[in-house]
């Protein structure tokens, strides 16, 4: 029976009336009095010395308000790094300084070198091109493994190398890998590439700069997945603000996808400019712009291999990956390679021995940082493409080998360094099995075949690690941030209840969910409770959202919250019943003395915290709000197990889904409706990433794929019905809510299970090419079947 | 400058736009009609479609100056009378046929352009239909379901959950 | 965009009058016009938008038999109207661009255009279309001179486009994941006297006629006439999406696909 509010129910969005009757207010639809617009120049070259900027003849043009160069930020701080990464011989990574407005140098097509702020956005643009530069053209770095030669260009002049770092994981078991390796009985070696994405929220970024110059006050608003970590980077590193003197709103944000975490140099040139010209600035995104500032995604190359016994068994596992950073440090890119990667090559598996060497390369491109799964997703494709390559190399089912190697006793401490707390890995295939209809495959292979068509199977499995934590350990990984999540509840006097979190729902549905957790905790309707996200001047200092982290993290945080509200109205509740507060329960909205019918009502008792006539003074304070800062011991694993079934057409090389299976175990839910929804979203982008979407660059560094006309984004033609099932559970240990974080599985979880499926169907049609790089496109298919 | 005048969602409006001013920025900017939203700039994500004269049109692909003296309906206007969501719109929130919401204003105006010239529309056609529409939230499941819900098939079997 | 006046004649005369202008561009359905100003790949200082003139809508037909559409008849209406009369015409016209497109882009504005990877010029081409403009007539066969090249005058408009119908014809499109135009799409045309198949999306020199496939067509009009014909990739586009010799490849399949749908 589905049930009725709370946890467990799925229940309606309430956020979803705004945005369906165009009453959404996302940052662009703000509009402040006397704002002016900027418009940044941008480098369009990959590569170059910036020997001057003149904008003489741009400043007398129609209505511009002042132009900016590098020059004027030179005493402004650099856009930070968040994560320090310390290399495998114990030395820091290259940090290189990252400008506000590009100064000597430019380092990527698109890096901005000028920002005009005018009257509107299209003077601002005209007087832009006004703008004269002198360039000399240096050449372009963009091949990882030619970066890192000897003698090779560098991107910056003032590190010794382009290598940022090179990191080994864990390094202490190196010598027993390779000796693990040098004993195996079989080995399997796969190269492959990680292809670069773009996130593409639908919602180009936008900021809001205002200032206001009686009291000093700054206002960002901004598109931003995490509004407190963007007022903490660009007030105390880049512009030297006080927090409070700096306010940052991020309002409804049209999807992030891990793109709208990090801080841009707009943010802070429209903070910075608001001030200089004091008026608001504005500037808003195109989508062109999108492609070429926004922080892309994934861009690993990497050499994998596995060490089997005679028996099948996992023995070792060693990657060698060179990770893509682009021309600087986005806010948290060197911790993905690393820290979110290396950590999670065990997968579902019982590999003893595992080590992970990732060097991280600076090259002529766009930043490349977090996108929806972060780390996880490249681990989980180059492990899963690799145990189907052992099955087929040895002959054996690809299930059976992998249910082999399972673990299957928890908590199960990794060789890379990690605790899986819960998980039932079993469960999820078997799941699998069922939900795929595995049994019909043979019948629908016939039935493409008679079509002229080929059809290929492919499974994986994938481990995910959210809710990153604790904040102590991650500081010694590198971290320049605490990772714990913050909520405040206040209880009006009529009962009614507003949390303030510190998460930010740009589409996951926090309105909905948050209150359904507290709903079901003090026993009243979900629409007593309220959620405020977004803004800085009324949320507790919060880390934000991104790697599946709300619920599990600012979920716990409101738990603890309202813990202590209840603890608090229990009482108040034993004052007004004049019982024992350890006699006083709370149940369905009403606290009651146990084994008596006395009672009094939640809307009593809040009403007494506010108007404490009868109220014990002399033992607590009025009113009935508390906040909690939550910080996990460990992170969430959430597991499960993807089938895909493709049909492929052999004259064409077109490849379409037919069928996607999806069992997860998230631990326990609390909207299944929405989780649904976020596993849905996951499969598209990571089917997306298998199948078409590719960011590419030319050798001088010149974006390939800088619009929607060349870089493929699914649409709904593009994409099968998904079959999802989230019915095995085995809930997190170590939060209150026994939840796990659902908002990337989809994403690391596909891609692999894609690919194997095409070759599954390329072998059925005579053809095992070994291996074939996403995205899978028809031209990439047609080549590798007529190789 | 030129003045433009048009009904939109119903009431006259008027503006003095340049000849560059698309209808999309003539919504936005001059009415403050921020529902149509801009994702691209190259008429391929569909987050502005409006009606214009009944027919569904990229706002960000039409100039101000050619919507003169037209009948120009917006998201604003699809609720029904008393501010409740119409059979479309219900269908999107009962079927979460929306996640961050940009793209949705430009959903349910392809959708209800659809429905008014294929009222029981295949799943095929609903897909197709919305090759111009790109959502980078749902992977379309929800919205494809909320769009034959809207028209009345039965959802149940579509796909299990 | 750099800013320009927009002038909106109300007829052919008064379009043509108004191209005079200095930098004077004519716009249509403005579907690639508008993001191509938008990207600031063109400057004109008048736009004359062709949308408000009566005279170059709708479709009718001519004593000759051959279906006639308006220059400014947008490709919704042609896959409405024409479906009767030239079902693969207005089956091509249905699948241009997404629905949105379709009510704003016109056939004028394609033609005129003739972007190498565009539908329509393939239609023009395999049913020897006419193109009329203000000032002539053209045969399809002498109006495309390669990508984004046409036999049009500076300031030429096309006011109508007369297709002969064939007996029987059929568009095999294969498209471009990114902008949904075709990678390689065929357009097969069987006249009484003859076989026409012209190829969009997959040559530098923009629609071309595949004559090698005309005659084999033309003398044994089945899939297995072309099952063995080649042809040469290079002189195809190549890009991200496909090489030259993967876009020749298609061709064939793409042909061989539109006979096969007319068996």
């Amino acid at each position: 029976m589905p049930k009725d509010g709370g946890i467990g129910a799925s229940s309606k969005r309430r956020e979803d009336i705004r945005f369906l009757t165009g009453e959404g207010n996302y940052t662009d639809d703000i509009n402040l009095h006397g704002q002016a617009y900027v418009f940044f120049l941008r480098s369009d070259i990959a590569h170059g010395i910036l020997n001057s900027v003149d904008t003489s003849a741009a400043e007398t043009m129609p209505g511009v308000v002042k132009i900016f160069t590098g020059a004027d930020f030179e005493a402004v701080g650099s856009i930070p790094c968040g994560w320090q990464i310390t290399d495998k011989h114990g030395e820091v990574m290259q940090e290189p300084r990252h400008p506000v407005l590009a100064h000597g140098k430019v380092r990527h097509v698109g890096e901005p070198i000028a920002a005009v702020v005018a009257e509107s956005l299209a003077e601002a643009r005209d007087a832009a091109e006004a703008i004269v530069l002198d360039i000399t053209d240096l050449p372009a770095v963009i091949n990882m493994k030619e970066a890192v030669k000897e003698g090779a260009t560098k991107v910056h002049d003032d590190l010794t190398s382009n290598l940022c770092y090179d990191w080994g994981f864990v390094e202490e078991n190196k010598g027993a890998v390779d000796k693990a390796f040098e004993e195996a009985h079989h080995v399997t070696t796969l190269e492959l590439v990680n292809n670069r994405l773009v996130a593409n929220p639908m919602e180009p970024r936008v900021a809001v700069g205002d200032y206001a110059r009686g009291t000093g006050d700054h206002t960002l608003y901004t598109t931003s997945q995490n509004p407190h970590v963007i007022r903490l980077l660009m007030g105390a590193f880049v512009l030297g603000i006080p927090e409070h003197k700096l306010r940052v709103v991020a309002p409804d944000v049209g999807g992030g996808f891990g793109t709208k975490i990090f801080h841009y140099q707009e943010e802070a040139f429209c903070t910075f400019a608001a001030k200089a010209c004091n008026r608001p600035v504005k500037w808003t995104s195109s989508r062109s712009e999108a492609f070429m500032l926004d922080a892309h995604g994934r861009d690993h190359v990497t050499k994998i291999q596995m060490a089997l016994d005679k028996d099948n068994n996992f023995t070792a596992l060693r990657t060698d990956t060179y990770a893509n950073m682009g021309a600087y440090l986005s806010t948290f890119a060197p911790s993905v390679p690393t820290w979110l990667h290396g950590t999670l090559m065990a997968g579902n598996y019982k590999t003893p021995l595992i080590y992970v060497n990732v060097k991280a390369v600076f090259t002529n491109t766009v930043p490349v940082d977090a996108y929806r799964g972060a780390g996880r997703p490249e681990a989980t494709y180059q492990l899963e493409r690799l145990v189907d390559k052992c099955a087929h190399e040895l002959g054996v089912d690809p299930i059976a080998l992998r249910r082999q190697n399972f673990i299957t006793e928890f908590p199960y401490a990794t060789p890379v360094a990690v605790e899986y707390d819960t998980g039932d890995y079993v469960a999820t295939m078997d799941k699998l099995e069922e939900i795929s209809d595995m049994a019909g495959f043979a019948a629908r292979r016939k039935a493409s075949e008679a079509k002229g068509k080929l059809r290929g199977f492919g499974v994986n499995c994938y481990i995910e690690a959210c809710g990153i934590a604790p904040s102590n350990l991650v500081g010694q990984l590198g971290a320049r941030a605490g990772l714990y999540e913050s909520a405040t509840v206040r209880v009006n006097a009529t009962g009614g209840l507003v949390v303030m979190t510190g998460s930010h729902s740009h589409g996951q549905g926090h309105e909905t969910s948050f209150p359904q957790v507290i709903a079901e905790m003090i026993g009243i309707p979900e629409d007593m409770i309220e959620i405020v996200h977004g803004d800085t001047a009324n949320t507790p200092m919060g880390m934000g959202t991104y790697g599946s982290r709300s619920l599990a993290v600012g979920g716990s945080a409101m738990v603890r919250a309202t813990e202590k509200i209840i603890a608090k109205a229990k009482k108040i509740a034993s004052h007004l019943l004049e019982a024992s507060e350890g006699d006083i329960e709370l149940k369905d909205g009403a606290f009651s003395v146990a084994g008596t019918d006395k009672s009094v009502a939640w809307g009593d008792v809040t009403l007494a915290a506010y108007v404490p006539h009868n109220y014990p003074l002399e033992d607590i304070e009025p009113g009935l709000e508390e906040t909690a800062f939550y910080d996990p011991s460990n992170f969430t694993y959430p597991s499960g197990a993807y089938a895909c079934e493709v049909e492929l057409d052999p004259e064409t090389g077109h490849v379409t889904i037919e069928r996607f299976s999806a069992a997860d175990d998230f631990g326990n839910i609390v909207n299944p409706m929405i989780v649904t929804g976020q596993v849905h979203g996951g499969l598209a982008q990571g089917i997306g990433q298998a199948l078409m979407e590719n960011c590419t660059y030319d050798s001088d560094g010149q974006l390939l794929s800088a619009s929607y006309m060349d870089y493929a984004m699914p649409r709904a033609s593009d994409l099968p019905f998904y079959t999802v099932d989230h019915s095995c559970q085995t809930p997190c240990t170590h939060n209150p809510l026994g939840v796990k974080g659902c908002g990337e599985a989809g994403a690391i979880g596909s891609p692999p299970a894609v690919v194997n499926a095409v070759l599954d169907a390329m072998r059925s049609g005579g053809k095992d090419v070994g291996h074939i790089d996403m995205p899978v496109t028809p031209a990439r298919v047609w080549a590798a079947m007529n190789s | 400058m030129t003045q433009v005048k048009m009904t939109v969602n119903g009431k006259a409006a008027s503006g003095d736009v340049e000849g560059r001013t698309l209808l999309a920025s003539f919504l936005r900017d001059n009415l403050k009609l921020t529902g149509t939203h801009i994702g691209c700039d190259t008429s391929q994500c569909g987050a502005c479609v409006v009606h214009v004269n009944g027919e569904a049109v990229k706002a960000c692909t039409m100039l101000a100056v050619e919507a003169d003296g037209a009948d120009v309906k917006t998201i604003e206007s699809m609720a029904n009378a008393d501010g409740s969501l119409n059979t479309i719109q219900q269908a999107f929130q009962d079927h979460h046929g929306l996640q961050c919401g940009f793209c949705t204003p430009g959903m349910v105006m392809s959708a209800s352009a659809l429905l008014k010239d294929n009222p029981k529309p295949t799943v095929a056609e609903v897909r197709h239909y919305l090759d111009g529409n790109i959502c980078r939230c749902t992977g379309y499941h929800n919205i494809v379901k909320a769009i034959m819900a809207a028209s009345g098939q039965d959802v149940s079997a579509l796909a299990a959950e | 965009m750099y800013n320009f006046d927009v002038e909106k004649p109300t007829s052919i005369a008064d379009a043509v009058k108004a191209l005079g202008r200095e930098e004077a561009q004519p716009m249509s359905g403005g579907q690639t016009l508008i993001p191509t100003l938008k990207a600031r790949l063109a400057m004109p200082s008048v736009l004359v938008s062709l949308k408000g003139i009566a005279e170059m809508q709708g479709i009718c037909t001519d004593d000759a038999g051959r279906i006639c559409i308006g220059g400014g008849t947008v490709h919704a209406v042609v896959a409405k109207e024409a479906a009767a009369q030239y079902p693969a015409l207005a089956g091509l016209a249905a699948r241009i661009g997404d629905p949105a497109v379709r009510n704003r882009g016109t056939i004028g504005g394609s033609v005129a255009n003739n972007d190498p990877s565009a539908c329509y010029p393939a239609a023009v081409l395999a049913s020897g279309a006419t193109i009329v403009t203000n000032a002539r007539e053209i045969a399809a066969d002498d109006f495309f001179e390669g990508m984004f090249a046409t036999a049009l005058d500076e300031g030429e408009i096309i006011t109508e486009v007369k297709f002969p119908i064939p007996e029987k014809a059929h568009y095999e499109k294969f498209i471009q994941p990114a902008s949904r135009f075709p990678l390689v799409a065929v357009y097969v045309a069987k006249f009484a006297d003859g076989v026409r198949v012209a190829v969009t999306g997959a040559s530098e020199n923009g629609v071309f006629r595949w004559t090698e496939a005309e005659d084999a067509l033309s003398g044994n009009f089945s899939a297995d006439a072309v099952a063995g014909l080649k042809i040469d990739g290079s002189g195809m586009i190549g890009d991200l999406h496909g090489t030259g010799d993967y876009r020749a490849h298609l061709i064939g399949v793409m042909t061989k696909r539109a006979v096969a749908a007319l068996a």
